[in-house]
């Protein structure tokens, strides 16, 4: 019961965040969806990728966009105007992807019935993460540090004012 | 006799959540002008597919999936500091954040 409810808040907020015209609203109804997601990662006894989801989405990525956003000072009427064509165009586009992937997911379907209740694992504590981690997909994780350095002076790169390329 | 854990719903209804969820950031990238948002609806499909993939993890016990969560948050992070800067240049260049901006570079 619990889940239906939770996964039903997340679908409504998630649906805000996209609905929603002022983009601070879309930022704090997505910080909500993760929240959500959160939630339902604890039920499902993964507990290091609820607090992690919390920590680096939730904590990092959400304030890196309020960032942007305060540091851009958009108002009203900087928003961008959606076409109601464009509307239209593409929640028959959407629709038709989730049809298709219902549709496409049907036989897992028939083979979930029944399995409410689901063997206790430990697949998701820390321990047996960091096992897996830093054993079978230790080159992944040292390479994923790689990435983050070339992120970062990716974005100090780009970020960076420039007047004379600029004009 | 094996523990139990009762996680409330069945496969179908995770499945179910997570695909609306996508669904939903495909039809906020189709639609919305504004790139902050576009890129909060990314982060959107990338959590729907995190969600699916813990909940296949926890259906059948494997924790590998875990790990591939735990990448997927890695480059979401890495894309979304990229992606930002590339706004707040495009900002400075143009003082708009509308999509429709990117059409300059047909040239």
């Amino acid at each position: 019961m619990i889940s239906v409810i939770l996964g039903s808040l997340t679908i409504a907020s998630g649906l805000m965040v996209v609905l929603s015209k002022h983009p601070i609203r879309s930022v704090i109804y997505l910080v909500i969806t993760f929240f959500f997601i959160s939630a339902m990662y604890i039920l499902m006894n993964a507990q290091f990728l609820a607090i992690v989801n919390m920590i680096v989405y939730a904590g990092a990525i959400m304030v890196l966009f309020l960032f942007v956003l305060m540091l851009l000072n958009l108002n009203k009427e900087m928003e961008p105007e959606t076409t109601r064509m464009s509307l239209f165009t593409a929640v028959i586009a959407g629709g038709t992807l989730f049809l298709v992937m219902i549709t496409a997911l049907r036989d897992t379907f028939q083979y979930g019935k029944g399995y409410v209740q689901v063997p206790v694992q430990d697949a998701g504590l820390v321990e047996q993460l960091g096992k897996l981690l830093f054993s079978k997909y230790l080159v992944p994780f040292e390479i994923s540090s790689i990435l983050f350095i070339a992120a970062m002076v990716g974005a100090v790169l780009l970020a960076k004012r420039e007047k004379q390329i600029i004009d | 006799m094996e523990q139990l854990n009762n996680i409330g719903a069945s496969l179908d209804f995770y499945i179910f959540v997570s695909i609306a969820l996508f669904s939903i950031g495909a039809i906020g990238v189709l639609t919305r002008k504004n790139m902050i948002v576009l890129l909060m609806c990314i982060e959107l499909m990338l959590n729907a597919v995190n969600l699916l993939l813990v909940t296949f993890s926890t259906f059948f016990g494997n924790g590998e999936a875990q790990i591939f969560v735990f990448f997927i948050i890695v480059v979401a992070a890495a894309e979304a500091t990229i992606g930002l800067s590339i706004l707040i240049m495009a900002y400075r260049n143009s003082k708009s954040i509308d999509i429709e901006m990117f059409n300059k570079l047909n040239g």
